[in-house]
């Protein structure tokens, strides 16, 4: 099918872009990639009477270091990430995940912020950037406000974004030495939405012994949600085989999906964070 | 309300007043007349609409025309001069890489960019280049020895 009709615009700069939202927000609807939103359109699931496209705001599209933490632009495309051996060298979890992310054809156009901002549970990159504790720089007339995953993402493609916001940046802090990441996720065709996914940071004491461990899921529940309990579980301790299954068994009891999925769900994020963990333990033992 | 858009197909402008909403496989159809690109699914799913804008792989189903004012595409009729087919087309016709053709020219598209920038793929590498289109007919056994085949011809030869 074909789009139902909508005013469009295409600013060329960020005060524009948040011009346009502080006048239009509620009735406006940004087109980052449009990998997401052009399906929603094509079907007339979603109907915006206006779409702010921000594809021609080069301003948000950059990937760089500064301060040592990754700033990612808004409209940095999948792609670009992909191909950055900054990132391939410093933050290995998000190459590693946004492989996983559609298809080259997808990668192409989709965006960072575009993933961000749509807030799909069984999204990657959402995910990835859960467990690496980002932060959400988001901007509007109003002024600036930066918030972590855990109050940015609200529920199923929910975020707490305003109508007249805009997420601009993502700054992902860097990887302590002797830490080691992992994601895993299962889909039943290559490049198909996962049924369920996990992402792991473990970080090694100088005894070897686990000094904190993140594990986010994906397609688990309303959130790419972090399974603390199973954090909680493995700080402090030796990451044996024992250790770790016990936590990705704390980590399936964050499942919340309908009953009908739920044992099946279980299961495949326990085996799925297992996988993660153990991963992600080698890497940092290799790093140590 | 339209808009005029301007976007350079296989070497050649075309101009038109398009709706913003207007789809930029529709542009390629039916403004530049170009029906090599085909339209299945209209949802980013089967592939069969891919083109490369600016040398990238995209599904031009997920695209709007006015996204591709001032940009360079190509599409599948860009392969062949005049009655020799593409290494990559001559290889599908040799392995039986297809039947009734409709989604092949998403294939070709994302093969083409794909050896760009991997002239010499192994079979795995070329199993998951193939996962973002869809073929209903043949299967992909055939399409897998198509791309080796291609590959091994648009490489230089050894010295």
């Amino acid at each position: 099918m074909k789009p139902a009709p909508f005013a469009y615009d295409d600013p060329r700069g960020l005060d524009e872009t948040l011009d346009l939202l502080a006048r239009h927000g509620e009735d406006a609807k940004v087109l980052a990639g449009g990998q997401s939103l052009l399906p929603l359109l094509n079907f007339r699931l979603a109907r915006p009477t206006r779409l702010v496209d921000v594809n021609r705001v080069d301003e948000l599209a950059y990937l760089r270091r500064r301060g040592g933490n990754l700033r990612i632009g808004a409209l940095t495309r999948a792609a670009t990430l992909e191909r950055s051996p900054l990132v391939a060298a410093e933050w290995p979890l998000l190459r590693e995940a946004v492989r996983l992310v559609g298809h080259p054809q997808i990668r192409s156009r989709g965006t960072v912020g575009g993933s961000v901002a749509h807030a799909d549970p069984a999204a990657e990159l959402p995910a990835v950037l859960a467990a690496l504790e980002s932060r959400f720089h988001l901007r509007s007339r109003r002024g600036g406000r930066t918030l972590g995953p855990e109050e940015l993402f609200v529920t199923h493609l929910t975020t707490a974004l305003a109508p007249d916001e805009l997420l601009v940046e993502i700054e992902v802090p860097p990887l302590p030495s002797r830490a080691g990441t992992a994601f895993v996720e299962y889909a039943r065709v290559h490049g198909d939405f996962a049924l369920g996914g996990a992402a792991a940071v473990v970080v090694l004491g100088e005894d070897g012994t686990c000094e904190r461990a993140v594990v986010t899921l994906v397609a688990a529940a309303p959130t790419p949600v972090r399974a603390r309990e199973a954090e909680e579980a493995l700080a402090g301790g030796s990451l044996t085989e024992e250790g770790i299954r016990a936590a990705a068994d704390l980590a399936a009891a964050e499942v919340d999906v309908p009953e009908a999925e739920r044992p099946y769900r279980r299961a495949l994020v326990s085996e799925l964070t297992r996988r993660a963990l153990e991963r992600a333990v080698t890497r940092a033992r290799e790093a140590a | 309300m339209s808009r005029p858009v301007a976007v350079t197909i296989n070497g050649r402008r075309y101009h038109a007043d398009v709706e913003a909403r207007t789809l930029l496989s529709d542009f390629i159809r039916h403004v530049a007349g170009l029906t090599g690109t085909k339209v299945g699914c209209e949802h980013g799913v089967c592939g069969a609409c891919t083109v490369q804008l600016d040398e990238e792989p995209v599904r031009s189903c997920l695209m709007l025309a006015v996204q591709a004012d001032g940009r360079t595409v190509r599409t599948v009729e860009a392969l062949a001069r005049g009655d020799e087919l593409h290494p990559l087309q001559a290889a599908f016709s040799e392995a039986h890489a297809l039947q009734c053709g409709f989604c092949t020219p998403g294939f070709l598209m994302s093969l083409d960019a794909f050896l760009r920038e991997r002239p010499d793929p192994d079979e795995g590498e070329i199993r998951e280049a193939l996962a973002g289109n869809l073929c209903r007919c043949t299967g992909y056994t055939a399409m897998v020895e198509a791309v080796l085949l291609a590959a091994e011809r648009l490489r230089p030869a050894p010295r």
